[in-house]
């Protein structure tokens, strides 16, 4: 390639980049306001990537059960980490790995079990924000989880519980939301990262248009990572006129997995 | 026993007492204004967007039974008779296991103030939570009705025993939906608490139990298409004045609330009649069951919080156990049944 073609397209190719940060950054944006003078987030907002599978970079790859085919296959993605990967300590990262060989036991998800935060966030389902002024409560479709965040009322954890023990605080038009009290059984997507009990989760909400939200997530957990790491991503708002929470009732579909070994045989 | 009975009973009068005078006015206003408008007195307070305010934790803890007894022919107790069944009723939960004994080992709920006797509870004057039909029970089955309760009956007996699968276990059991989810939504046992919160266009109410979100929506949407069945059905509200209203369809035959079908149609209505009192209303329709339709009407009070995180799946080793003990029961019948037969 000419030296003058070369130069030519990096300096376009650096321009678009800049133009792209740029956008991802729109933090100038003015929410509407809820009644009580804060941003409004009240919506059925909704995660658009493939975290689900993997935080981490990954290609796609096929389904753990053969028989789903196509259907079930991951779907590759890009890391939402800052800086790309998990800095795991030596040992977590064998249990990530030794986690991943096991999915298909292990991954909390598939026996229906709470998926812990931030990992509701970036499910491939739909969730609902009501927002009052003491309370925000944030409903999820998947096994009907659901987060209430403190807004005043803010205390410990009175127990560790899957969710955890939220409590919540305005940072100018940012939502934060500083949540503690976890239990060590819930992971961070299918690919089997993990975390342990100390796990501490800073979030940061911040509208960038009327159907955007960036959300942020600092976590710290140093029985399992070696520094505290950061994720981002949009939240898009879900805009049929009709769109809904549809009842998620996992539990249902699981008894057969998890107890049909447990049947009466015929004829005993 | 002797000390925890002292302890429910005294903690009984005090609340019973406190609760008997405005219970008592509400059931003289209940019984003149049957549809559910409030005594004029009270005027619930307006959200920003200008909804009644519901908002906070209730409780519908209650003794008062859907039917009423056989051997009761009046609509209300005096506030005296109300008491004294509270508190028999208050003994008989605080009795459920024997202290010292190898059954006081099993989770006690009393032990941990989780009874209704140790919570707050409305002493209702009513004699039936169900007010209409007037002999305070439910309709006569209609010939559809009675078709189906015996098709359900003979197919459960198909199905084998209540532990021959994890499917014969009651849906309380299995962390499917408890009779405080509903619709309609009645306390059971013990923790029958929720919290209302309302934003522009939604009403939603978390049932403690199983983390239970009801979002209603307010802005007239139809229904579910009626090939969609959810458990919890489709439910659309308006407000009618100060009450709520609450409509739901798109139920399965899963639930089958008091033997209802799938197409029961539920119409519950929420009333703020004093500033710790939501006035909880519903009837129930459905030609598939009953020859009339029926309804019934409970108390919510104001209750003190927080709301707490009821992993009940999760931690549902009770299941798993039931059904390990009834495997482990018929290989130990049969090994016996095989020690018999061939002696020695």
């Amino acid at each position: 390639m000419r030296k003058w073609l070369r130069r030519a397209l990096t300096v376009s190719l650096g321009l678009t980049l800049a133009v792209i940060a740029a956008a991802g950054q729109t933090r100038t944006y003015r929410a509407s306001r809820a009644a009580d003078g804060k941003p409004n987030f009240n919506g059925i907002w909704q995660a658009l990537n493939e975290a689900y599978w993997d935080i981490e970079a990954h290609a796609a790859a096929p389904s753990p059960v053969i028989e789903l085919g196509a259907a079930h296959a991951v779907a590759g993605g890009l890391s939402i980490i800052e800086g790309g990967t998990l800095p795991y300590k030596p040992e977590a990262l064998a249990k990530k790995q030794q986690n991943y060989a096991n999915r298909l036991e292990l991954d909390p998800e598939i026996k229906c079990y709470l998926p812990g935060v931030p990992r509701a966030n970036y499910m491939p389902y739909p969730f609902q924000v009501i927002q009052g002024p003491k309370y925000i409560m944030m409903i999820y479709t998947y096994g009907g989880a659901v987060r209430t965040i403190y807004m005043d009322e803010h205390k410990e954890a009175p127990a560790d519980s899957w969710m955890g023990w939220s409590n919540g605080h305005w940072d100018g038009d940012a939502l934060v939301v500083d949540t503690t009290g976890f239990n060590d059984k819930t992971w961070f997507d299918r690919a089997g990262n993990f975390h342990s009990d100390a796990l501490h989760v800073v979030e940061r909400y911040t509208a960038t248009s009327p159907d955007h939200l960036l959300y942020e997530a600092t976590i710290e957990d140093p029985n399992v990572f070696t520094r505290p790491w950061k994720i981002s991503m949009l939240l898009y708002r879900r805009l049929e006129k009709n769109a809904q929470i549809m009842e998620f009732r996992c539990v249902e579909f699981v008894e057969e997995l998890m107890y049909g070994h447990l049947r009466k045989k015929p004829g005993k | 026993m002797n000390y925890r009975f002292l302890a429910l009973v005294s903690g009984l009068v005090v609340s019973a007492v406190v609760a008997t005078a405005p219970v008592a006015g509400q059931a003289g206003a209940t019984g003149a204004r049957p549809n559910g408008s409030p005594p004029k007195a009270y005027a619930a307070p307006r959200t920003p967007d200008g909804q009644p305010d519901l908002q906070g934790i209730w409780t519908n803890a209650t003794y008062t039974p859907l039917e009423r007894p056989k051997n009761v022919t009046k609509e209300f107790y005096t506030p005296e008779e109300a008491l004294q069944l509270a508190k028999r009723a208050a003994l008989e939960e605080s009795d459920q296991t024997e202290p010292g004994t190898v059954a006081d080992v099993h989770y006690d709920f009393t032990q941990f103030g989780l009874d209704r006797s140790q919570g707050t509870m409305a002493l209702n004057l009513r004699t039936s939570l169900i007010v209409d039909p007037a002999d305070g029970r439910l309709p006569p089955l209609s010939a559809e009705g009675q078709r189906r309760a015996a098709e359900r009956a003979a197919a459960r007996k198909s199905r084998g025993g209540p532990h021959d699968s994890v499917q014969n276990e009651p849906l309380s059991a299995r962390c499917i939906l408890m009779d405080r989810n509903g619709p309609p939504m009645l306390g059971g046992a013990y923790n029958n608490d929720y919290q209302i919160m309302q934003a522009p266009g939604y009403v939603m109410i978390l049932t403690e139990m199983l983390h239970d979100a009801r979002i209603i929506p307010l802005d007239g949407r139809p229904h579910l298409p009626p090939n969609v069945r959810q458990w919890t059905g489709s439910s659309r509200g308006h407000w009618e004045g100060q009450t709520l209203v609450v409509e739901t369809t798109n139920l399965t035959d899963k639930f089958a609330f008091q033997g209802s079908s799938e197409n029961m149609r539920l119409t519950e209505r929420f009333t703020r009649v004093a500033e710790d009192t939501i006035r909880y209303q519903f009837t129930v329709e459905d030609p598939a069951t009953w020859t009339r339709s029926w309804s019934a009407e409970v108390p919510w009070k104001k209750t003190i919080g927080p709301i707490f995180e009821h992993a009940c799946h999760e931690g549902n080793y009770g299941l798993y156990n039931t059904l390990a003990g009834a495997r482990a029961e018929e290989k130990r019948a049969a090994e016996e049944a095989a020690k018999k037969k061939s002696p020695k």
